[in-house]
């Protein structure tokens, strides 16, 4: 039997990000490719962010998601260019993060950046859509993620930053 | 495989490039523990996130540039045996990052000073001749916006904000300064990089960092350190303060206590 490329992309849907567990790595986009040759499997990831520390976990997901499927032969290698950006996720992976109770991110613009200029990004709150909210701290519980808080329904929420 | 990694075949340009990584590995490795020293004793609990937040960045951008180091020398060292098993006088940091934390001022105009270089310098090394190298300053280049950003806020907001914290901010930009010479040196560093494309010439990124660095010391009404003083060099070589031992001896022990060892 000779292993397809679509059904290893398959089975990597349910390789799900351990710090945002309603994501599978390919909803973010990390994975960038699979190679076959001889039985032997090679997937390419490119990490988030450098030191994102579910990088190394989600490795070790990979690789025993495949083997439990029975493909034994599997070697995941990193690959950093081109740099991997939030555009990659999917529409349906922003309306997940929404469903969830993180707000998804805004898309990047090849806006100049102006350290000076203090731009905030207006995110709509996850739970009551309002716009009157506020960033509280631009780093979260994880390196992706900003803390805001919502005027309206009062609440503190996350941000997946947009990178 | 790319011509320009072709040439690294030649010995001369081989070393010339792993001393390079191995500089900007070391600033990383080396800021990025300083750093994770704050982790519980920030002033606010967001801050002990964005400061911690912040050193895995630099971690991670260090492992990235340490691994392609080990790689360029090719004597079957990790990034990890450059990390822990290497003594003070191998290492290749500039002295800013060794010094202490001080207060919190000192380590704002720090990150401040320091992520407007990268910033500047990872903008230019996207554009290296090394599809690597130049990957790696793209991913790096996006984390240290964040970076620049965060420590801007907060020279802002010291700066012009109570007589006590202007006096603090000014104290840090006035003591840090002697350190930012050597961040335009091109010391150690084999000219046959820059011939080759692979890396830009540090002293022309000193205007466009200078212009940066100015513009926001003077908006947060503090004064730009005069150049005049005497200007401490010599990280790239392997001089380092007193202080970098003291560091090594914490962040190495354990995986000089029990070599290999896996959790």
């Amino acid at each position: 039997m000779t292993t397809g490329k679509d059904e290893i992309l398959k089975c990597l849907e349910s390789v799900m990000d351990p710090e945002v567990p309603v994501l599978s790595i390919m909803d973010l986009g990390i994975v960038r490719d699979v190679e076959i040759s001889l039985g032997h499997i090679e997937v390419m990831i490119t990490p988030t962010y450098s030191g994102c520390p579910a990088m190394k976990m989600i490795q070790e997901e990979i690789i025993s998601t495949l083997r439990a499927k029975g493909f034994n032969d599997v070697a995941v290698k990193t690959v950093y260019s081109p740099v991997w950006t939030t555009d990659w996720l999917s529409d349906k992976a922003r309306n997940k993060l929404k469903d969830y109770g993180i707000a998804p991110p805004l898309k990047t613009g090849d806006e100049e950046f102006i350290p000076l200029i203090i731009n905030d990004d207006n995110v709509s709150c996850p739970y009551c859509s309002s716009d009157d909210t506020v960033l509280r701290s631009r780093f979260g519980s994880t390196a992706c993620k900003s803390l805001y808080f919502c005027n309206s329904c009062r609440q503190p929420f996350e941000y997946f930053k947009r990178f | 495989m790319n011509e320009n990694d072709d040439k690294l075949k030649d010995e001369k340009l081989k070393t010339a490039l792993f001393n390079y990584l191995l500089g900007l590995g070391d600033d990383l490795l080396i800021l990025g523990h300083r750093l994770s020293e704050w982790c519980g004793h920030a002033p606010v609990i967001e801050e002990d996130i964005a400061l911690s937040n912040i050193a895995l960045d630099c971690l991670g951008e260090a492992n990235a540039f340490l691994q392609y180091a080990a790689e360029t020398e090719g004597r079957g060292r990790s990034e990890d045996d450059l990390a822990f098993f290497r003594d003070a006088i191998e290492f290749k940091n500039f002295q800013m990052v060794e010094l202490p934390n001080g207060d919190f001022a000192f380590t704002v105009a720090r990150q401040f000073l320091f992520s407007s270089y990268s910033f500047i310098l990872f903008g230019e090394l996207q554009k290296s001749r090394l599809p690597k190298l130049a990957s790696i300053a793209a991913k790096s280049f996006k984390e240290v916006k964040y970076h620049l950003r965060h420590s801007v806020e907060w020279v802002l907001r010291l700066g012009d904000g109570t007589e006590e914290s202007h006096y603090r901010m000014q104290h840090a930009l006035d003591e840090l300064w002697m350190y930012t010479g050597e961040l335009f040196l091109d010391e150690g560093l084999d000219r046959v990089l820059i011939e080759n494309g692979f890396v830009p010439e540090s002293l022309k990124l000193k205007p466009l960092w200078q212009e940066r660095v100015n513009e926001v010391i003077s908006r947060a009404t503090l004064l730009i350190p005069t150049e005049d003083s005497h200007m401490a060099r010599g990280g790239r070589k392997g001089i380092h303060t007193e202080y970098l031992g003291h560091l090594l001896s914490e962040m190495q022990i354990l995986a000089r206590s029990y070599p290999g060892a896996k959790w």
